[in-house]
Parts: C-alpha cells; sequence; structure tokens
C-alpha cells in the first residue's frame, strides 16, 4: 500500500480546471519532486496533499484512509500528525526565537519540549543560533528553522513548496543536502519546485502542465545531491501522457 | 508558549494594543462616570428637591377623612390632634435614615390689641431632639422652608431661646402691622395670651406671609392645647413610584406577602408614609404628589439619559474595537495561517486572538473605570455641588460590559479568523 495516492484529482474553479484528473502515488520513504511551470496546479496539488484543501472530485489516499471528504477540523489534525510543512516564505513567527518557532509546531501537536526542539536545530546545524529572532537570520538559515519545525513532530510527509525559491546557490544546496540526510533517515519527502536543477534531485519527478501530470521521470542515478549547470541526469521517462497527447485532448 | 506568543503580540504590536485599549478606556469610563453619577444621582436629586419643602404630610385621621370629604386643610378646627410626643418615633422607621427632616405644626387664631384675628402658626424651628436610638437631631422649618427670605432680623433660634415669647413674622402682615424685626406683638388666645418679639420678617411667596410662625409651646398655650400638634411635614428621600407603589399605596393588604416586603423595604414615598401611619397614632400620612411626582419625572429623565449615553458610549467603543481589531487579525493573516497549518484548531487561536484582547480590554478598563470615577466627580462638583460616592455595584457592571462590549467588537474579527484559510495566505489557492 502506497502512503499516498491520489486517484483521479479534479479541482475546478468555476471554468478553470487547475487539476484535471491527476493521479499519483508516493511510497514510504521515497523521495518525489513535483514539477511545472507557473498556474501548472503544483500549488493546487500541494495544498491537497497537505490537506490545506479538498479536491473537487477523486480520492486522498493517505495510509490508505480517504482524506477527499474530511471536515476541515479532520484536516487539521490529519495535518498536525502526518504532514511536515516547508514554505518558499519560511513563515516563521517573526517575534518567537528560532527555537521558540520550533516549539510552536510541538505546542500545537502535544507538548512543546525546548530539549527535542534544540535537538531538531542541531540537526539542521541550527543550535547556535537557536535563540535569534527570524530577523537576525539569513534567508537560509531561517529556511533550516522551517525544515527544523516540519520534523519536529516525526510527520510520515515533509511537504516543501519551493524550499529553495527565495535562496542562492548556497544555501540552496545546504537545503538539498538535508533533504538528502532527511532521505536518509528514511522521511518521505514531495517537494514542490519549479527548479529542474531541484527537481532531478529526487528518485522520481512528476512534472504538472495546464493541471495535468504529463510526465513521471524516475532517477535511476538518484544520488540526493544537487548538481548545477550539469545538462541533466540519466532519466528514464515513463510518460503517462505526452504534451502532443494533452494539446490534442484539448483541441477536442 | 501560550503566554510566549501573547506577551510576543502584546509587545510586538503595542501601537495598536495601546489603541484598543484607549477605545476601552474611552467607552468604560464613560460607562463608569455615567453608572456613577445615575446610581448617585437619585440622592442628590432627592437632596436638591428636599431644599423645596417635605414631601409627606401627616395629619389627624379623623381630619384627614373631613379633608377629602370637605377639603378642610390640615384638619384645622376639627378638633382632631396628634401628639407632639410621638414626633420621634418618625425617626425609629424602617426607613428612618431616608428622613431628612420634619416638623409638627399647630394652627391657632390670635386676636391682635385692634381686635383683628390672624393665623399664628406653632412649629419647630432648629428643635433638638434626643431619639430612643441615641441619635440626635436637629429639625424644624429652619431647613424645611429654606428657601425663605428673611427681610429683616434673622431665622428664629429656638435652641438658644427656649420658652422665650418669640416670633417670625409673613412679610405682608409685618407691613399690614408696620412691624419688623425687634418690634413686639401682643396675640390673645382663647385661654391664654402672648407678647411676642419679632426676631425676624419673612417672604415666603404664599399664605404663610400674613401669618406668625412662633415656638410650638407658646403657641400651645395660647390654646391649652399642650402635647397636640395638627400636622407633621417631613422631607424623606425617596425611591420613585412604580405600579408596585401604587398598588400599595391604595391598598397594602392587596400584596402578595413577596410583594409586601419589596414594598416596604423600598423606599417608595407611600411605604414610608405607611410606616409613619404605624408609629404615630390615628394618623394618615401621604405623599404631596406634586412634589413626589416630579422627583420621580426627573430621576426617571436622568436617568434615562444617561443610560443612553452609557449605550450610545459603549457602542462607539464596540465599533472602535471591532475596526482595530479587524486590522490587527488582517495584519497578522500570514502568522495565524501559518498557526493553522501547523495544526492549530479555529478554537486555540481564537482563544489566544480573544487572550490577547482581554489582557488588553483589563487594562483599559482598569483605566477607563478610574477616569469615568474622575468624570463623575466633575459631573458631581459642576451639577451638583459635592461629591459622587462610589457605589460598589458600578464595578461588576462596568466589568460586564467592558466584557460584552469586547466580545461584541471581536466577533467580525474572529468570524473573519474563523473563515481564513492556511492555503490562500501562505502562498495562492491555485
Amino acid at each position: 500500500m502506497s502512503l499516498l495516492e491520489l486517484k483521479h484529482i479534479y479541482k475546478i474553479y468555476g471554468e478553470l480546471h487547475a487539476l484535471d484528473d491527476v493521479s499519483m502515488k508516493v511510497e514510504k520513504g521515497e523521495w518525489v519532486s513535483i514539477m511545472g511551470p507557473s498556474g501548472s496546479g503544483k500549488s493546487t496539488m500541494m495544498n491537497i496533499i497537505g490537506c490545506m484543501d479538498k479536491p473537487s472530485k477523486g480520492e486522498v489516499l493517505l495510509d490508505g484512509v480517504d482524506i477527499s471528504k474530511e471536515s476541515s477540523k479532520n484536516l487539521t489534525t490529519v495535518r498536525r500528525d502526518k504532514i511536515g510543512l516547508i514554505f518558499q516564505q519560511f513563515h516563521l513567527v517573526n517575534y518567537l526565537t528560532a527555537v521558540e518557532n520550533v516549539m510552536l509546531a510541538q505546542y500545537y501537536h502535544s507538548i512543546p519540549d525546548e530539549k527535542e526542539a534544540m535537538e531538531a536545530l542541531e540537526r539542521v546545524g541550527l543550535a547556535d543560533r537557536a535563540r535569534h529572532l527570524p530577523s537576525q537570520l539569513s534567508g537560509g538559515e531561517q529556511q533550516r528553522v522551517c525544515v527544523a519545525r516540519a520534523l519536529i513532530n516525526y510527520p510520515e510527509i515533509i511537504l516543501a513548496d519551493e524550499p529553495t525559491g527565495n535562496l542562492d546557490e548556497a544555501n540552496e544546496e545546504i537545503v538539498v543536502d538535508l533533504f538528502h540526510k532527511l532521505h536518509d533517515e528514511g522521511t518521505t519527502l514531495i517537494v514542490v519546485t519549479h527548479d529542474p536543477e531541484v527537481a532531478e534531485v529526487a528518485q522520481k519527478t512528476i512534472v504538472l502542465r495546464n493541471g495535468r501530470v504529463v510526465k513521471e521521470v524516475v532517477n535511476q542515478n538518484f544520488t540526493g545531491k544537487i548538481h548545477f549547470s550539469e545538462e541533466g541526469t540519466h532519466v528514464t521517462k515513463t510518460d503517462l501522457k505526452s504534451e502532443e497527447e494533452i494539446k490534442a485532448e484539448e483541441s477536442k | 508558549m501560550f503566554f510566549r506568543m501573547i506577551k510576543g503580540t502584546l509587545l510586538r504590536q503595542w501601537k495598536k494594543m495601546l489603541m484598543i485599549a484607549f477605545t476601552i478606556a474611552l467607552g468604560a469610563s464613560l460607562a463608569a462616570a455615567m453608572l456613577s453619577v445615575m446610581f448617585d444621582v437619585g440622592d442628590k436629586v432627592n437632596q436638591e428637591l428636599k431644599t423645596y419643602g417635605a414631601n409627606i404630610t401627616v395629619v389627624p385621621k379623623s381630619a384627614s377623612v373631613l379633608n377629602e370629604l370637605y377639603e378642610v386643610e390640615d384638619g384645622e378646627g376639627t378638633g382632631a390632634y396628634l401628639r407632639e410626643d410621638e414626633l420621634g418615633k418618625i425617626k425609629t422607621i424602617f426607613w428612618a435614615f431616608n428622613i431628612v427632616d420634619y416638623a409638627p405644626f399647630l394652627k391657632v387664631s390670635g386676636e391682635l390689641d385692634d381686635g383683628s384675628v390672624i393665623t399664628v402658626v406653632g412649629s419647630w424651628f432648629n428643635h433638638h431632639m434626643e431619639l430612643p436610638t441615641g441619635e440626635q437631631l436637629d429639625a424644624g422649618i429652619a431647613s424645611l422652608r429654606s428657601w425663605w427670605e428673611i427681610q429683616s432680623g434673622e431665622w428664629l433660634d429656638e435652641q438658644s431661646n427656649e420658652d422665650a415669647e418669640i416670633a417670625m413674622i409673613g412679610s405682608a402682615l409685618a407691613k399690614k402691622l408696620n412691624l419688623s424685626a425687634g418690634d413686639s406683638i401682643h396675640v390673645k388666645g382663647s385661654t391664654g395670651e402672648k407678647n411676642f418679639r419679632i426676631i425676624g420678617v419673612f417672604d415666603a411667596g404664599g399664605e404663610e406671609d400674613d401669618q406668625i410662625f412662633a415656638p410650638l409651646n407658646t403657641v400651645q398655650a395660647l390654646e391649652d392645647l399642650d402635647g397636640c400638634i395638627d400636622s407633621i411635614e417631613v422631607s424623606a428621600l425617596t425611591t420613585p413610584d412604580n405600579e408596585l407603589a401604587e398598588r400599595a399605596a391604595k391598598d397594602p393588604s392587596s400584596l402578595t406577602v413577596a410583594q409586601y416586603e419589596i414594598w416596604y423595604c423600598t423606599a417608595y414615598a407611600s411605604s414610608i408614609c405607611y410606616q409613619i401611619q404605624e408609629v404615630i397614632t390615628d394618623s394618615v400620612a401621604s405623599p404631596v404628589r406634586q412634589v413626589a411626582d416630579s422627583e420621580g419625572a426627573i430621576m426617571e429623565k436622568t436617568q434615562l439619559l444617561m443610560i443612553l449615553i452609557t449605550i450610545l458610549s459603549l457602542i462607539g467603543a464596540a465599533l472602535g474595537i471591532c475596526n482595530l481589531v479587524t486590522a490587527s487579525v488582517m495584519e497578522r493573516s500570514s502568522e495565524i495561517g501559518l498557526m493553522k497549518a501547523i495544526g492549530a484548531q479555529n478554537g486555540a487561536i481564537s482563544g489566544l486572538v480573544l487572550t490577547e484582547i482581554f489582557i488588553t480590554a483589563i487594562f483599559g478598563g482598569i483605566i477607563g473605570f478610574f477616569a469615568g470615577f474622575g468624570f463623575a466627580q466633575i459631573i458631581g462638583h459642576t451639577v451638583f455641588g459635592s461629591a459622587i460616592a462610589l457605589r460598589p455595584v458600578v464595578i461588576p457592571i462596568v466589568a460586564i460590559l467592558v466584557i460584552l462590549v469586547t466580545l461584541a467588537g471581536s466577533i467580525p474579527a474572529i468570524r473573519m479568523l474563523l473563515r481564513l484559510r492556511p492555503a490562500e495566505v501562505l502562498h495562492g489557492g491555485h
């Protein structure tokens, strides 16, 4: 049984099909990238996987349980217990220190434990910056606090939305290395990105366009390491539908 | 963690919180001022009106019947009298502390040397009493008729001129007889005669201007009516009549036991009258309607005005809070969205925001209460010339009003907070 399975998901806003018959599977411990240009439906997909939105049609099976019809209250509970979120804009509470920001996730999950929060910061290499406010941290450091916050409650899935979107190359590498470490520890990672270099380091890349999955690419030479300015890695395409097929369907 | 977040928000948004506290302080101060004045205004208005005379008259029962049948005033000439020795009992009734002043009256006819007949009224001027309760009291017309204008001489001082044949004369009679302060007037009654030395000439603006007022015992001696009086005027602090008081005034026996207790233990003019009748033998006490009614009307209107000002100020405060709290929640939408995203339920976030607002409200409410009490003193000194007492009941009422106004003002912000979807504030909807 897959950890996460999307079955024929639609998200429709009036005339607009933000997601149009999307199906995918994520296995436990897998590192998956969701890639696509702006407006391809990446964020909508992330919202649905992250239990922040519900599909118009279709099933979302998390640990075999369909959560697509759950109430907002239950979705909050699922999100709290099973999903760790990382955002492009970091979204740290600016009046709380780094360690307090990590403890915030513990507070809404169970009981805040400063020792455990410090350990999480240590894992992301920020133990010495624990008492700093977000405004006193660099972008990369803020994102690492965000990773520590996502990890603190031992979620089944880490869901990252453009985690390197606001980072320079050096910090981008640090964050991707961190993901590699988490993956090695058995964490399931879903990274939503429009950056091919970040997407291609994953085990599997799902490419979205106009709300549809146009490609599912398995990286056979998966190392989890980012390689800047290299022309692609060795991949095997397992196309679900080619772009031509989609265009042909749309024209019908 | 909860309090770290509260502290963080309060410190980070101190300007906004200060504005909220200021808005609440304004509303609370007006409410505290108006309520303090409202609760005290009854006594203040009553005291003001008491300077315009008595509001209860007591006459013998038979005189009251004749009065109703033939409109004979005060039972004069009916041969029915009240007992002077029972006057002290008026200060022993349940509402004794509400009895501000009272004076007995005995009207007799006296003959002057020229054969003309005048009315001589015996009364207390500043009579000193030692009550059975141990209390001491100075009562009489010196304070009950404080509006009399002394045209010459001075008020008769009964205490330093005991048993002296002294009197005060009405301005019209003084003019007619060409008398002034220091002159004497010889008055002959049916059983005695007195040579009154005139202490003062007064202008009352009524029938008293044709009368002579003298100490009660000297007038009783003119007609051999020792210990007799024919009416008592009482000035009492009363509560405006309501339907219960009106029913009770007609027939107290028509009330249920519970209603009777409420009526008896409320300072209605009718219940004070009833209690006076209980202690003065064969008497009928009745409110002077005009005074009692005007007291009620003035008080009701004043209190209505106070309530309206309080309500309007609280509505204003609620609107102000509503704007400020909504702005604060909008400003923090990404923070609130994040909390929801990492697992905070709506209740937890609402609790956090409400706690922040209520801490601010407590701060604003306390400042507002004391400022309001200060405003009340300004109103008291400006309007009534005296301080407004701090009624303990105002504190819980203001506290409840602050809570209600804060809650009401927070409702739109809380509704917005509940509707806020993390997906929309943390990144685009689609």
